[in-house]
Formats: C-alpha cells, sequence, structure tokens
C-alpha cells in the first residue's frame, strides 16, 4: 500500500540570460529561481496494481519516483508505503523495493553481469536456494542465459535492459518502479520487457509504478494512469478517461491533445 | 557486513583484471624510484652531514613509496564514485540497502589494495637486487617489521578515511576537479611524498608530524628504515589512531548528512 499526501518539492535553479556580458554579471549575482516540481501531490495505490505515471517532460515523474524510492526528501506532505516512510527508513524500505531508472546502469561496467547480480545478492541477503530459483525463472522469462558471462560493456542497450530488470528482481521485491524502462529499445526487446512486466505482476503480485512517454507501454500494462504536469495532478483514471478528455482514439492524438488542453506541453 | 565484504571482494577482483595498467604502473615506479635516488644522491654528494637521515635511510624510504604507492597516492581516488555522484547514477546506490559510507568505503579500500598486491611484489623482489647503498635493505629487526605492518595499515586507514571526504565533498560542488587537484598536490607534500618530512626545517617538521597528513604517509616508511625512536614511534601510532577515528567518524556523519539533503543531477 502506498499513500502519498500532499508531497511538494522545490528545486533551486540557476538562470542567467545568453552572452558574455551576463555571464560576467553572474560572477557577482547570481539569480535563482524556484521550481515547484511537485506541488501538492497526493494519491493511493493498493497492493499488486500496475501504475502508470505519464505526463510531458519535466512534469515530475522522475521527482515522484525518487520521493517513493527514499532517494530524495520532500519539502512537506507524508508518505507511508507498507507503513514505512522512505526517506525516513531509507534502509528498510529499499530492501523492499527494485527500482529500474532506464537512463542509467546498475551493472558493473567491467564485469560479467553475474558478478553483479551475486553482489546484489549479498546486498539484499537472499539466501542462495532463493537466489538460484529467481535467477533460473529470470534466466528463462528474459533470455538471458548468453549474457550473463559478458561483461556489461559489451551488452546492448536492449541486452542491458533485460539484465537491469533482472537485477532489479532478484530480491522479490514486493513494489517494482520502472522509470522509462522501455527508452531506446527495439520493438522486440519492448515486447518481450511488457511481456515481462505483466507476468511478474501476475505472478508474484507485484506492484508495479511506471513512467514512460511510450503510449503503447502504457496500453499494454496499465489499466490506470495517473497524468502529471507542472508538479500537480491532473487525472487518476484510466486510458478511456484519457482518450475521452484528449478527444481522441489514437493514443499519441490523445494524450498530445490533452498535454495542449491542459496547457502543459 | 557480509555485504560490504562482497563489494570489496568485487571491487577487488576488477582491478586485478587490468594488467596492462599494472605493469605500466610498475615500470613507472621503478623507474621514479631509480630517479628520485639518484637525485638525492647528487645532493649527498654535495655534503652528507647536511641530511637528517643517512642515505641508506632515504633510499629505503623511496623504495617502500615506490611499493606501497597505492595505499596512500592521492590521484588513485575512485573516479567511479565521482562520476556516479557528478551524473547522478548515485541514484542505484540510493535505493540499496547499505550505508553509502561504508559501502565506499570498502570499495576503496579493495581498489587500492589490488593495486599495491599487483605492484609492490615485483618492485620488492628487484629492489634488494639493486648493489648498495641504492637498494633496499632488510629492516633491523623483525620487531620493527611488524610495527612497520601495523603502522602501513593504520596509514591505509587513515589515507582512505581522508579521502572518503572528497567522496562525500563533492555532493555540495558542481565538480570534484578543483577539489582533487587542490587535494593531490597538498598532500602529496605535506604528507612527506616530495620530500621526506625529517628534510623539513625543525619547526615546520614538528607542525607537519601532527597533522593527517604524516599520518598517511610518513610513519611506516620511517618506522621501516629505523629512523624513528621508540618513544616517536608509539606518539606516532597513537597519533594515527586518533586521525583515524575523527576523520572516519566525521566523515561519516557527513556523509549521512549529505544524502539526506543530495539532489540529483542529471534528471
Amino acid at each position: 500500500m502506498i499513500e502519498m499526501q500532499h508531497i511538494r518539492k522545490t528545486y533551486r535553479v540557476m538562470r542567467r540570460s545568453a552572452g558574455f556580458k551576463e555571464a560576467c554579471r553572474q560572477l557577482f549575482r547570481r539569480e535563482h529561481d524556484e521550481i515547484r516540481a511537485l506541488d501538492d501531490v497526493s494519491f493511493a495505490i493498493g497492493d499488486g496494481e500496475i501504475v502508470s505515471y505519464m505526463g510531458p517532460n519535466g512534469a515530475g515523474k522522475s521527482s515522484t519516483i525518487k520521493i517513493l524510492s527514499g532517494i530524495l526528501t520532500p519539502d512537506s506532505g507524508h508518505c507511508v508505503i507498507d507503513g514505512l516512510v522512505p526517506w525516513k527508513d531509507r534502509m528498510k524500505h529499499v530492501a523492499r523495493i527494485g527500482v529500474v531508472f532506464g537512463q542509467r546502469s546498475q551493472l558493473w561496467w567491467d564485469i560479467p553481469v553475474i558478478d553483479s547480480f551475486e553482489l546484489l545478492r549479498d546486498i539484499y541477503r537472499v539466501d542462495q536456494r532463493r537466489y538460484e530459483q529467481n535467477l533460473d525463472e529470470l534466466t528463462a522469462l528474459l533470455q538471458l542465459e548468453e549474457l550473463l558471462r559478458t561483461p556489461t560493456r559489451q551488452l546492448s542497450l536492449g541486452q542491458r535492459m533485460r539484465c537491469e530488470i533482472a537485477a532489479s528482481l532478484i530480491h522479490n521485491p514486493r513494489i517494482l518502479f520502472l522509470d522509462e524502462p522501455t527508452i531506446g529499445l527495439d520493438a522486440v526487446s519492448k515486447l518481450a520487457v511488457r511481456d515481462f512486466v505483466k507476468k511478474q505482476n501476475r505472478e508474484h503480485g507485484t506492484t508495479v509504478i511506471l513512467t514512460t512517454h511510450d503510449m503503447q507501454d502504457i496500453a499494454a500494462l496499465a489499466e490506470r494512469v495517473i497524468l502529471i504536469g507542472r508538479g500537480r495532478i491532473l487525472l487518476d483514471g484510466t486510458l478511456d478517461d484519457i482518450c475521452r478528455e484528449g478527444g481522441s482514439g489514437d493514443l499519441e492524438q490523445a494524450a498530445a491533445g490533452l498535454y495542449r488542453k491542459l496547457d502543459i506541453a | 557486513m557480509k555485504k560490504y565484504l562482497s563489494f570489496f571482494r568485487v571491487r577487488f577482483a576488477m582491478g586485478l583484471q587490468y594488467r596492462t595498467a599494472a605493469i605500466a604502473g610498475m615500470t613507472t615506479q621503478f623507474v621514479w624510484g631509480l630517479m628520485e635516488i639518484l637525485v638525492f644522491r647528487a645532493f649527498y654528494a654535495d655534503n652528507p652531514a647536511a641530511f637528517p637521515m643517512t642515505f641508506e635511510a632515504t633510499a629505503n624510504y623511496i623504495w617502500l613509496q615506490q611499493a606501497f604507492l597505492a595505499v596512500f597516492a592521492a590521484w588513485l581516488i575512485e573516479p567511479e564514485i565521482f562520476d556516479c555522484i557528478v551524473d547522478g547514477n548515485v541514484a542505484y546506490e540510493l535505493c540499496r540497502p547499505v550505508n553509502i559510507y561504508d559501502m565506499w568505503f570498502s570499495r576503496s579500500m579493495a581498489s587500492r589494495l589490488s593495486r599495491v598486491l599487483l605492484r609492490c611484489i615485483p618492485i620488492l623482489m628487484i629492489a634488494p637486487l639493486v648493489p648498495k647503498p641504492y637498494g633496499i635493505s632488510l629492516p633491523p629487526s623483525a620487531g620493527q617489521f611488524l610495527v612497520f605492518l601495523l603502522t602501513l595499515a593504520l596509514s591505509f586507514l587513515v589515507s582512505v578515511s581522508f579521502y572518503m571526504w572528497i567522496y562525500v565533498l563533492t555532493f555540495y560542488t558542481v565538480s570534484p576537479l578543483g577539489l582533487r587537484l587542490m587535494v593531490g598536490s597538498v598532500v602529496e607534500f605535506l604528507s612527506g611524498g616530495g620530500i621526506p618530512l625529517p628534510f623539513f626545517p625543525e619547526k615546520v617538521r614538528r607542525f607537519l608530524e601532527i597533522l593527517p597528513f604524516a599520518s598517511m604517509q610518513n610513519v611506516p616508511l620511517r618506522v621501516y628504515s629505523g629512523s624513528m625512536t621508540p618513544g616517536e614511534t608509539q606518539r606516532a601510532i597513537l597519533l594515527q589512531i586518533f586521525w583515524l577515528v575523527v576523520l572516519a567518524a566525521a566523515g561519516r556523519a557527513m556523509c549521512a548528512r549529505a544524502v539526506r539533503h543530495v539532489t540529483l543531477q542529471g534528471g
């Protein structure tokens, strides 16, 4: 059970205009703007749900994921996940979740993938039998066999992403956060990732929270969609709601229409 | 504890796989040591009485310094740790059930130890074959050798806890480059990396010996060559322990603070 109530987070961003004169001026006077990344965000997600978190670039999706995964501390508001406050009980909380950041890598660059997996096994204190069980299952589902003994640096993006997802599930997390997991993947890899996520949710009851710009991801995975723009929750419903509000049967069109209509693009 | 051991193991194994780097490093250290000894020979030839350490002791100092360089060298800071803070990959480290400070500490220890292991053995095998007084000689006694190992271990820990500060401070700066360069040269000079601390003027030397930098390099190298009295050695060991506790405890607290206030760069 995830509960977020009135979460706010602001960042200080340095600003300056173009040009040499401005660059010199800012040596003496810096201008900062406060950016409201999250502005009174509240929602609740039950166990075993798959939720897509959508919104244009800079809407606050990643900030939300980072708060939920205990990395960022919000300025104000309450958040309780399975009885724990993520940023206060960080160590306990993160032991129960799995996170994949599509644009980053958690695997060690210069060593075979299997070594990274074994390190994760020790970090999460997974016992050997369960580790082997999970590894067998993940290897079969994500076709990792030949990849495991290859150093990360020599994997293609699609291969690496499959390994990243496997890495985040080695300890049977109850909640899985996927931050743009299909970014840059080809059609086959995308389908494999979607199928796998669905299966994981169905068979292990893993709660999945997913951010993506790919409407097909959302269509394939999520019954529930939360739309965020300029740090506020603007819609919490289903894909049908998105299509109706966006005024189009085509998902891309509907999303674009909705962004324009809500003036968040 | 086991998770930190695993970090240690993975990083250690990773360090051992860079063979060419090891050979290059070893050669550099050997030639560098030889050159440094030749420079000192020129000075000693002028007036041997003008120096606080005998020429043999200085040669020993230099060889050990080259062999164990990875124990205390400032430029061997882990670039991956800086990179992950600068580009935001630290996000992944933060969503693991580990203490960041302890994790990086074991990681730094492993990367330094793997380097030392690959480099010190060949140098310690060749240096004794270099003719006297340019080579390395056996320590005065077995007891002395044990004290050397103890002070070397302590200087290793003091060094790692000092450099941990640079990682932690990187959380607060845009780029770690300035900090790295500055700390690199300051530490090198003040720890007796350029010239041994006894060569400094008396008053400066006394002051430098109290600073943590002396605990990082100067102590074990001088203990080996027997250029310290037992009283001085004892005081130096206590000082090493003092700096280890202070640097590590304060660094760990600072790191916890930094993690709470972290903003991740690069989205």
